[in-house]
């Protein structure tokens, strides 16, 4: 991914990648695999365990942790609304 | 950042929660399509109270039984009388019928197509999934040609209703159409459905694994999607009479987009009395 760009862009040093944190909730999940499939920076995979239902919930990729940018695709794609991503605002102090 | 466990979503402040998880298959399109709808009532600046959501009978037709506005669960094909009447008696209300192509088009067909020459102000989101998928997947007026359902085992040989044409052509002020994964568009559209004055329709190809899937060698509702994302283009100035679907014709896009946004007097009988009195 990392390709070296010959032209940047203007505002590359102000604009920052947002990071997103994944809410599940494991017990709505019917295992569709929307979010898996079509999650832009393919953050998701399908989890080994079971719900009560016996479906397997997504959780997020090993080595994926700060991939998620927080577009909330998943979030509005899950038909049973058991998936949403929140920005991760950071405080100035924090820098 | 791993992901954290937890017990409820933010969109759950316009769903009934202690009904939920919801009946639709694993993968079904209402899913998408109401987070949608209940994004737009979020977004459309109309309180809460003020929205009304009224569908006939279905699979879709259960999706007014999650929404926590008001909502009203009616016969089949009739659901577009009853919103007319809301829509009549309290025009404060915005009123969304929620329902599917077998109910709007195959038994509630004639009122449909009545309620949009009087232009009344309701807004029609029909979840197309084409076919009965509660009764069992029999073919409805809406299978594509060729396609395969319960009742058409060796594929339809009928020609399909092309919904937004109808729509336009029977007086609509707002017409769209785009898949269950479109769900920023149709979120979009659902939101300037609410701003217009009149009757506005929107249609919403949604992925059916069990009743059209299965028939049709589409494995699950992720494969169905993924045609969908294949052969869908965006093209808001097509010919209408053009957006017929067929799913043998591999040459042929599913077009989508908003095709009709126009200007016309919404029916207020009321209004046109009280004028003629004075």
């Amino acid at each position: 991914m990392a390709a070296v760009l010959s032209r940047q862009p203007l505002d590359k040093a102000t604009v920052s990648i947002p990071l997103g944190r994944i809410y599940i909730i494991p017990e709505r999940c019917k295992g569709c695999r929307f979010c898996i499939d079509f999650c832009p920076r393919d953050v998701l995979v399908e989890t080994t365990e079971m719900n009560a239902k016996g479906y397997h919930y997504p959780i997020v990729a090993e080595g994926k942790e700060d991939e998620c940018i927080a577009c909330q695709f998943c979030s509005i794609l899950c038909p049973e609304f058991a998936i949403y991503t929140e920005e991760i605002v950071e405080e100035e102090t924090a820098k | 950042m791993p992901e954290i466990v937890v017990e409820s979503h933010p969109i759950d402040t316009v769903f009934r929660t202690d009904r939920l998880p919801h009946i639709f298959c694993p993968g079904c399109g209402i899913g998408p399509a109401t987070h949608a709808y209940a994004q737009a009532i979020l977004e459309s600046g109309i309180p809460k109270d003020q929205h009304a959501c009224v569908s006939g009978i279905g699979c879709t037709a259960r999706v007014p039984g999650y929404m926590d506005v008001d909502s009203y669960h009616t016969t089949h094909g009739r659901s577009i009388p009853f919103a007319l009447a809301i829509a009549l008696v309290k025009p404060e209300m915005e009123v969304t019928v929620f329902s599917g192509d077998g109910d709007l088009f195959g038994i509630g067909g004639n009122h449909f197509i009545h309620a949009a020459r009087r232009n009344v102000d309701i807004n029609i989101i029909c979840i197309n999934n084409f076919n009965y998928g509660m009764t069992g997947g029999q073919a409805g007026p809406t299978l594509p040609l060729g396609a395969r359902a319960t009742t058409a085992p060796y594929g339809n040989t009928e020609p399909p209703f092309n919904l937004p044409y109808l729509a336009a052509a029977t007086g609509a002020v707002f017409v769209a159409r785009w898949t269950a994964l479109h769900v920023r568009q149709l979120k979009e559209a659902m939101l300037r459905a609410m701003q217009k004055k009149g009757f506005t329709f929107i249609e919403v190809l949604s992925p059916c694994p069990v009743g059209f899937g299965s028939p049709n060698d589409i494995g699950d509702a992720i494969e169905e999607v993924w045609l969908y994302r294949e052969r869908c283009v965006v093209n808001h100035d097509a010919y209408l009479p053009d957006l017929e679907i067929d799913l043998r014709r591999k040459d042929v896009p599913f077009v989508m987009g908003n095709f009709l946004d126009i200007e016309k007097e919404p029916f207020d009988p009321l209004a046109m009395m009280k004028n003629k009195g004075e």
